[in-house]
């Protein structure tokens, strides 16, 4: 390696963009949030427990999480097409899964929690801003969880680890490309409860990404307990 | 002693109003803080963990977001956002949805089906002729008498229990009820005290309020309003008699 490695945006590699949260958002809703990395802005509305439609789907034994995720249409510079697409289903599927593993569902039988998470901008990370939204929200909406879930994706510019990429550096092309590689986790514990990745990494490598995501998290843990914190002090 | 008035001594007894609250925070030994859910509250071996808490190896970790509180040495976590969960015997305010051949559909605003068997109220009732006690879109107060994975079951035998008529209904967040209630009904009383209207608290969150006059009701909407707003405040009770100083005309 002969120059130093420069992020776009002057970051440095472990650095995440400006993070902005607020609880809340939406006063119809049980609980409601917005996070923020950056560009991308993420909001979630929790609704329930409440009554499961359709019946058959209810379960005796537990209650169940249904998340849905989607872009807005404005979000991106081209508009985008409104209604479920196969990228915005694989989303919601995999962030109620990196969601539900916090959550204790069995104290809920035949019911179901509604999460609708919908970015309102994106530049990269749309997903992870949409689980932290989402766990702020469940807090707020008083749902009894082990813990608060964390998410970052963590990617790889040629040699160089980066957090928290933009879709600048997603489009990064020299050397060996861009990785993107989605993180989810929950904050207190080294339980990791989303694993995604997009490109190619050397299987070594993969420990250096939860490492620093583990040491991010942390950061974003911090952001989202102080949101709801005031959420509840700027009433006097 | 006539059979009938030993009925109606017991029934007095059997359930008063919704006065289960308790409301702790005039005690010195209680701290509270806000708390997020995975986060440690107290450590050590002697502290026990109360609702919305867990232990985890030496810590209390909360479990819920809320105001956590160290009473003495039990942990809890006091909920004020989110749904409704029903709990025995608390006294709630449902719509009637639907009549059925042996009792009344009700929604309690959560997640269960509310059930009112014909056999729970404390009258006769001709089966041919329910619509008479309670119709369709009624308001009624009830009970929860159990609560089953199908659904709620409710009661109508009580004092303050049955069908409200008149006066105007509205939602609070369901968790800021006991506040509204105040301990052993305090707020509540007072609230009543000085708009002298008729109010009846649901856990659900559904206030009924009737009173002489409609300023009056919406007196008594706003001092329930303000007292959910304030749910963290100390000494509240205080604040609220001040407040009616200054809203009171």
């Amino acid at each position: 390696m002969t120059k130093e490695f420069k992020r776009t945006d002057g970051r440095k590699p472990g650095e995440i963009r400006k993070m902005s949260a607020k609880i809340g958002v939406v006063p119809n809703a049980d609980g409601s949030a917005l996070f923020a990395f950056g560009k991308t802005v993420a909001i979630a509305a929790v609704y329930g427990p409440r009554k499961l439609h359709p019946q058959h789907m209810q379960d005796p034994s537990t209650g169940i999480l249904r998340c849905n995720y989607d872009l807005l249409s404005f979000s991106v510079d081209d508009r985008k097409k409104p209604g479920p697409s196969r990228r915005s289903q694989e989303i919601s599927k995999v962030a109620g899964w990196a969601l539900e593993s916090a959550i204790d569902l069995k104290s809920f039988p035949n019911t179901v929690i509604d999460v609708q998470i919908y970015i309102l901008q994106a530049d990269a990370g749309t997903r992870t801003a949409g689980i932290n939204a989402a766990s702020m929200a469940l807090a707020h909406a008083g749902i009894p969880m082990k813990d608060l879930v964390v998410s970052v994706a963590i990617g790889k510019q040629d040699k160089h680890i980066v957090a928290d990429l933009t879709k600048e550096e997603e489009d990064y092309e020299e050397g060996e490309g861009a990785t993107d590689f989605p993180v989810a986790k929950l904050a207190n514990s080294d339980n990791f409860t989303l694993l995604q990745m997009d490109g190619k990494i050397q299987p070594e490598r993969v420990k250096e990404i939860l490492e620093l995501s583990t040491k991010v998290g942390k950061e974003i843990y911090e952001a989202q307990k102080k949101a709801l914190k005031e959420a509840i002090c700027e009433d006097d | 002693m006539s059979l009938l008035s030993k009925i109606t001594i017991t029934m007095k007894n059997e359930i008063n109003e919704a006065h289960e609250a308790v409301e702790t925070d005039s005690d010195a030994s209680i701290k509270r803080k806000v708390v997020v859910p995975g986060e440690t509250i107290a450590t050590g071996e002697d502290y026990l963990p109360g609702e919305g808490t867990i232990r985890e190896g030496e810590n209390i970790i909360a479990t819920r977001f809320g105001l956590g509180e160290e009473a003495g040495k039990v942990v809890r976590v006091i909920s004020i956002f989110g749904a409704f969960i029903p709990r025995r015997n608390n006294v709630i305010i449902g719509r009637v949805t639907d009549i059925t051949f042996n009792g009344w559909l009700i929604d309690v605003d959560s997640a269960l089906q509310g059930f009112l068997p014909i056999d729970e109220v404390p009258r006769f009732i001709n089966k041919n002729e329910m619509d008479q006690f309670l119709a369709i879109g009624d308001v009624v107060a009830a009970k929860i008498w159990s609560i089953k994975s199908r659904g709620i079951d409710l009661a109508l035998k009580g004092k303050g229990l049955g069908r409200l008529e008149g006066g105007f209904i509205f939602r609070i967040i369901p968790s800021r009820v006991p506040r509204v209630i105040g301990r052993e009904g305090s707020m509540i009383n007072l609230i009543k005290e000085k708009t002298g209207c008729n109010i009846t608290v649901g856990q659900n969150g559904w206030i009924w309020i009737k009173g002489q006059t409609v300023d009056n009701e919406i007196l008594a909407r706003k001092a329930v309003e303000f007292v959910a707003d304030k749910v963290h405040i100390t000494g509240l009770t205080e604040k609220v008699e001040e407040w009616f100083g200054e809203n009171k005309k």
